[in-house]
């Protein structure tokens, strides 16, 4: 692509070259350490699911006692393994014999280590072709029914009961939709564990629980074989649980998931530690699945403002782009995040607006990047917001972006209603074909205000990555020096749930996942 | 100004004559698109007290529902003279005013504690009054003179906000709900209230919410001293803050 904003590529290199340092010097840190929501991960994926009487989850309750008996630094998929070997045992019932009190895995005599390597290999191997199956299957629906036209219309379902968030999103889909997201109750992010089965009542949002996400999965197949196109689900992987969420996402063929490096560190102050470890594991479990990852560099905005901060996007879409790249997480599958988030009051504001979301196209060419509608200067007046979200949907279908987040006139008021999906999606579809070839016909004039602000955010963007790559990420964002937040290495959430893996830790599904076969 | 005389006692809606009664409605109703359904739109109308109701567009949502844009005239008058609207009383000061009455009248650093408590993690409001950036070229409470200003962002619980505004000293605590989904602010900000109670602490700070769905009259029946809605400023929280101070000899 010819860069329109006269880009330089010696500095998007460099720019490169910055974030690739960061990401490495965190990844020793990552190779060596373990958390007990990876291990729950490994529980998932080895098949162990459901709760006990007081609803606890089993990959709670095994990891749990591992890590109580003092053994969670060899993994919980070697005392898993050991006990397959011993009884002859699956894992769930395993998990369910421990939820019981009835075994100690710890106790059980070592067993010979081929064996359980081989037993624990064989059941990975079995979710890891169900999983590669769902990828399959979701490319064979693409093929079959098609797909939206890019930019993919993203809405979001959020009415706390998941069969209410069924006729929502069917409806969204008739109207137009392409991507239905069920937002996540408030602050569940925090929890330490994944709630069980359908769940019908949550603040904000809809639990994200394995049973939601297949009878959403279920709907909208439904629906989109009414439509004709494949229609994709999304949640959110992030907080406490995310590499669990990842997988359970991958299990129920999800194909979209929010899932940011830094974004549980900044804004939900989860521990670093904690953080860097479970992205990892979550976005090699997205990258296998052929899940899109949506990062969250939206958030620094509703904070920091647009204008001065932008660069701090663009650093962020750098490092996002880098950590996934050391999990195996092709850029097709990386949907970098941004916000159309400008004060209307500004003169020219729509010329910086572009500047940013071109230059994020320039960039990360094969990404399908996310664009978040305008939140923080809506007012109320929905009228006014409709032409917010105008704008917003023009600048999207000028910078060819991949998914867009419809902005709604009533953003600020309540979660949208029926009717305020149906005049969002008209608004985009209205425009989105009024405009469709227009990046293509108009050009910007060079050294003109659009060119020169992008110039200087790339610019400012790699001084900060400079910067960031001198100091190492965990002193920069102990220093409050990226998205204004301090935190420390020792603060946050979640730090008593790392762990240092022993010499002969061992969990199948990195290798099975990292070894090509994609 | 207009040039015909409102009748204060009898006041109707206004479209582009006095008195016309004209309002703008849409609402969805659970019917197949076609004329029954805009027929029911109708007549919803005239139950509601609206005369000469008038469908000027209907949407079919697709899962057999339709939505109307309505327009009609309302049959009722409201008497504006017998209306009052609990509000907090405090004239309106910039933040030079504000720094100026800390200097001379207060004569200390007034602490300010903020924070968005519970579940709740929309920390736009309280960022907008705290931060040094403000909103809208209202700068934040962190920017003024006179006033050291902690925002703790958000999911932060009562009992931490608590054991925060001992540990600073805080003059006044700044509370902020935006979800309201099941009433959710409200528990919360009664849990504030009554933890501040049982402390022997409520009479010690002042103590304000703000949020989209806050009002005056609701903050002040939950136990609060203020409650800011929509268009609230760090220099409106500041003003009622300073000069409750005044009053209750907190200086």
């Amino acid at each position: 692509m010819e860069s329109k904003l006269n880009l330089d590529v010696s500095v998007i290199e460099e720019a490169r070259r910055a974030s690739r340092a960061v990401a490495e010097e965190v990844q020793p840190f990552i190779d060596e350490h373990t958390t007990v929501s990876v291990e729950r991960t490994i529980a998932r994926l080895l098949g162990i699911d459901g709760i006990d009487e007081v609803d606890r989850p089993l990959p709670n309750i095994i990891v749990k006692h591992v890590r109580e008996n003092g053994g969670l630094s060899e993994g919980i998929a070697y005392w898993i393994g050991n006990a397959m070997v011993e009884t002859g045992k699956t894992p769930q019932e395993i998990a369910e014999a421990v939820s019981r009190e009835e075994i100690v895995l710890t106790e059980i005599p070592a067993q010979n280590r081929e064996d359980v390597v081989r037993a624990i290999t064989t059941k990975a191997e079995q979710m890891v072709e169900k999983i590669k199956a769902n990828r399959q299957h979701r490319e064979e629906m693409i093929d079959t029914l098609g797909e939206g036209r890019k930019p993919l219309l993203y809405l979001i379902v959020a009415s706390g009961n998941i069969y209410e968030d069924v006729v929502q999103a069917q409806a969204a889909v008739r109207q137009g939709a392409d991507i239905i997201a069920v937002i996540r109750s408030t602050a569940q992010s925090l929890l330490d564990y994944v709630p069980y089965g359908p769940t019908t009542e949550g603040f904000g949002g809809t639990y994200a629980t394995q049973e939601n996400f297949r009878i959403m999965r279920k709907a909208l197949d439904e629906v989109g074989e009414k439509v004709d196109r494949y229609i994709r689900l999304c949640n959110y992987c992030s907080g406490l649980c995310m590499p669990e969420i990842a997988a359970m996402g991958a299990i129920e063929r999800l194909d979209v998931m929010l899932n940011d490096a830094l974004y549980g560190i900044l804004f939900r102050d989860i521990n670093m530690k904690r953080t860097f470890v479970d992205q990892y594991f979550s976005r090699m479990i997205n990258g296998f699945a052929g899940i899109i990852i949506n990062t969250g560099e939206d958030n620094y905005l509703t904070t920091a403002d647009a204008v001065e901060e932008a660069h701090t996007v663009v650093a962020s879409q750098f490092i996002n782009e880098q950590f996934a790249l050391k999990a195996g997480l092709p850029e097709e599958q990386m949907a970098l995040g941004h916000a159309f988030e400008m004060d209307p009051e500004m003169t020219n504001g729509f010329l910086l607006e572009l500047a940013q979301a071109q230059m994020a196209r320039e960039i990360f060419p094969k990404a399908p990047l996310k664009y978040m509608p305008p939140t923080k200067f809506m007012t109320g007046n929905i009228f006014k917001g409709h032409i917010q979200d105008a704008m917003f949907n023009l600048a999207a279908i000028w910078t060819q972006q991949g998914i867009q987040l419809l902005g709604m006139m009533t953003e600020a008021n309540h979660t949208p209603h029926l009717h305020d999906r149906a005049l969002s999606i008209e608004n985009a579809k209205y425009i989105f074909n009024n405009c469709k070839d227009i990046g293509d016909e108009i050009e910007f004039k060079k050294d003109g205000i659009i060119q020169q602000r992008a110039q200087k955010v790339l610019g400012d963007a790699v001084d900060l990555l400079d910067q960031i790559e001198e100091d190492g990420i965990f002193k920069t964002i102990e220093e409050g020096r990226f998205g204004g937040v301090k935190r420390s290495q020792t603060g946050g959430k979640g730090l008593d749930g790392v762990f240092e893996k022993s010499e002969t830790y061992f969990n199948p599904f990195i290798d099975l996942m990292m070894g090509g076969d994609q | 100004m207009a040039v015909e005389k409102v009748d204060l006692a009898n006041v109707k809606p206004y479209g582009d004559t006095l008195n016309d009664g004209m309002i703008q409605l849409s609402f969805t109703l659970p019917l197949p698109y076609g004329e029954e359904a805009k027929e029911a739109a109708r007549r919803l109308m005239l139950k509601m007290g609206l005369e000469e109701p008038r469908v000027d567009n209907a949407m079919d949502l697709g899962i057999g529902y339709t939505y109307f844009i309505v327009y009609a005239k309302s049959s009722h008058s409201i008497n504006y003279n017998a209306i009052k609207v609990p509000k907090v009383e405090v004239e309106r000061m910039s933040k030079e005013e504000v720094e100026e009455f800390i200097d001379k009248k207060i004569k200390r650093e007034v602490v300010i504690l903020g924070a968005c408590t519970g579940s709740d993690a929309h920390t736009v409001g309280i960022d907008a009054i705290i931060n040094m950036k403000g909103y809208q070229g209202h700068y934040g409470l962190e920017r003024y003179k006179g006033i050291e200003a902690y925002n703790l962002g958000s999911q932060v619980e009562n009992e931490e906000l608590i054991a925060k505004a001992i540990e600073m000293k805080a003059d006044a605590l700044l509370v902020s709900q935006v979800v309201t989904q099941k009433d959710v602010h409200i528990n919360n900000l009664t849990n504030l209230i009554e933890l501040l109670e049982a402390e022997n602490l409520r009479d010690k700070m002042i103590v304000v919410c703000g949020g989209p769905r806050i009002s005056h009259e609701l903050a002040k029946e939950l136990g609060y001293d203020a409650g800011f809605g929509t268009n609230t400023y760090a220099e409106d929280v500041a003003a009622f803050v300073i000069h409750e101070m005044l009053e209750r000899n907190m200086v």
